[in-house]
């Protein structure tokens, strides 16, 4: 009987020869990670249990990136108690702000995590790096602070439901509209504990920034975790990056799958997800005239130099509409200095954009373009539940980076194809 | 374990940022947090909740983010146990480690409306509606789980678990 690449994942980090869906398992963790927000629980508990090492220095990763800059006096001292931690444990991987990024376009940037690896995180887009072949998924406080003591999680094998891919995109569209059709096809508890992989021709040819969209957002879809099999684009990717040994797993031909599902991408065009859940998606054509106060290019979702580059090219010569805002986040410190580099910034700069450290910032209504009462957002992040932008009665719509980009110049929700 | 209590009734796919706002993760005090417990879904809820308290929902509830702090957020509010249709896998997880009693069982919560006096028996996996007059039977918790419980949480587990590591691999 044949296996799919998370079940051999995880027999391999729990020592078995192989697992069943359903069954539990208690495995080694390869990383566990944890932010300014999640963390200071866990080292709380780690300090509670009377523990005094971690299981290994360079195994637990924490990254201050959801209020960082810090935004408030509370934050910086939910900050300070992960430095504090870091320097005491003598972490390997602590980013400091001014070396930091957006967790999840962090860690595979610079080769932390990698195929094969099993990874947990204390944030729920920790599901992300499934696109590099790996087992990823989110979790809470309480299990990071027992990973770090114990170097093990415990984990049920989950089902897995392919998703294949075929046919040809259409113009402005990519990986963030494939991850919205198929939550507003299966909802958002469609894939709810199970694994979704994601495969087809449309997969093979897909950059890895749409691949990180893809496995990030399998969370909105309920799901325990998204994955990639690993080919010659995702080692393309890894190869200068890792900082040590890898192993690529495949799914096998006659693997079991608790549910096959099938699309056609040609009939797929930019996808919008309204508020308040990420399923109630339509088509860009069947959006009605939306005008909008503030746009966000950004996020773990959609804060990778390709993204940045797509909004760019929509952008270039191009000013925001009046009495709207767009904010700009790259995901990290290097891709800062890139966008700069290829001239980015002046586009956005000329543009009437604003550009930010990175941070998560606005995503979840943190800081850095948080919504008033009755405001209306365009974003290319992850999330649209009520209030997640800021008041309550804000509105969250999201979408890829052309589209918002092309939004901040109308002045409401439209496409390229409109300016 | 058996509770008692008044439901308070929500819908489906709850997230954790309608039971604990991000704007307010800047602590993980429980006091704090409880006082802003399910702001977004229902703003009377943090005011008018009463110790032993039950928590109804429909499917998918905790969707979302990671954060432990929603669970906290809701056992700090006197909520002695929720009730759902479903619920989204890391907050179930988040709730077993942290010792939030939860429960699953779509046909008590079908019937059930805000403000029923219902009694919860996790052991027996039996939820009764004394205003309604009905009893339900639901999946009592698997085993690895109640073990957890036992072991007073998930770090409980893991203390006794890695004691008994460091012994046998130094680091």
């Amino acid at each position: 009987m044949g296996k799919t690449i998370t079940e051999k994942i995880l027999a391999d980090h729990a020592g078995e020869r192989e697992v069943e869906p359903g069954q539990i398992i208690e495995a080694r963790v390869d990383i566990a990670l944890g932010n300014d927000i999640t963390a200071p629980i866990a080292i709380n508990e780690f300090k509670k249990a009377g523990c005094a090492k971690v299981f290994d220095r360079e195994k637990v990763v924490l990254v201050p990136d959801h209020f960082v800059p810090n935004k408030d006096i509370p934050s910086a001292n939910q900050a300070k108690l992960l430095r504090e931690f870091a320097r005491e444990q003598r972490l390997t991987h602590y980013y400091e702000l001014g070396d930091m990024g957006i967790e999840h376009v962090l860690l595979p940037e610079k080769g932390i995590v990698l195929p094969g690896d099993l990874v947990i995180g204390a944030d729920s887009h920790t599901c992300t790096y499934g696109a590099l072949g790996a087992f990823s998924t989110g979790i809470g406080s309480t299990d990071l602070a027992a990973a770090m003591i114990s170097g093990e999680t415990w984990l049920k094998v989950p089902e897995t439901i392919k998703f294949v891919y075929t046919g040809k995109l259409n113009k402005w569209v990519e990986g963030k509209d494939l991850i919205l059709f198929t939550i507003g096809d299966i909802g958002v508890d469609g894939a709810l504990y199970k694994t979704m992989e994601f495969t087809g021709d449309v997969i093979d040819k897909l950059p890895m920034s749409g691949r990180f969209t893809m496995a990030n957002m399998a969370i909105e879809a309920g799901g325990k975790s998204g994955i990639i099999v690993p080919d010659r684009i995702t080692e393309e990717y890894v190869k200068d990056r890792a900082e040590r040994d890898y192993r690529l797993y495949f799914s096998d031909k006659d693997a079991t799958y608790c549910d096959i599902i099938e699309y056609d991408v040609s009939e797929i065009e930019p996808q919008i997800a309204f508020p308040h859940l990420p399923e109630n998606v339509r088509g860009i054509s069947e959006t009605g005239n939306i005008p909008i106060d503030q746009v966000v290019i950004g996020s773990c979702t959609n804060g990778r130099l390709e993204d940045l580059r797509r909004a760019a090219n929509v952008l270039k010569g191009k000013k925001v509409a009046p009495y709207t805002r767009l904010i700009i986040i790259p995901g990290t410190q290097w891709i800062y200095r890139q966008s700069m580099k290829e001239g980015l910034f002046d586009i956005f700069l000329d543009a009437r954009a604003a550009i930010s450290t990175p941070t998560c910032g606005p995503c979840l209504g943190g800081h850095m373009g948080v919504l008033a009462k009755g405001e209306k957002a365009v974003a290319t992040t992850n999330r649209n539940f009520v209030g997640r932008m800021g008041d309550p009665e804000s509105e969250v719509y999201l979408a890829n980076p052309s589209i918002a980009a092309a939004s901040a110049v109308l002045g409401r929700i439209g496409s390229p194809e409109e300016l | 374990m058996r509770f008692r209590g008044k439901v308070w009734k929500f819908g489906a796919d709850v997230d954790t940022d309608a039971i604990i706002p991000a704007r307010h993760l800047n602590t993980s005090d429980p006091g704090e947090l409880a006082r802003h417990c399910m702001e977004n879904a229902n703003p009377s809820f943090a005011k008018e909740v009463k110790e032993g308290d039950i928590i109804f929902a429909k499917e998918n509830f905790g969707c979302g983010s990671s954060r432990e702090h929603a669970p906290i957020a809701i056992k700090a509010s006197g909520i002695s146990c929720v009730v759902a249709g479903s619920f989204a896998r890391i907050f179930y997880r988040n709730s077993l480690n942290m010792a939030l009693p939860i429960m699953e069982c779509p046909e008590a919560v079908e019937i059930t409306e805000e403000g029923d006096e219902v009694e919860v028996n996790l052991g027996k996996g039996e939820i009764i509606n004394h205003t309604r007059h009905k009893t339900f039977e639901c999946q009592p918790l698997p085993p690895f789980m109640q073990k957890l419980v036992e072991s007073g949480g998930l770090m409980g587990y893991i203390k006794q678990k890695s004691g008994l590591q460091r012994e046998l691999k130094p680091k």
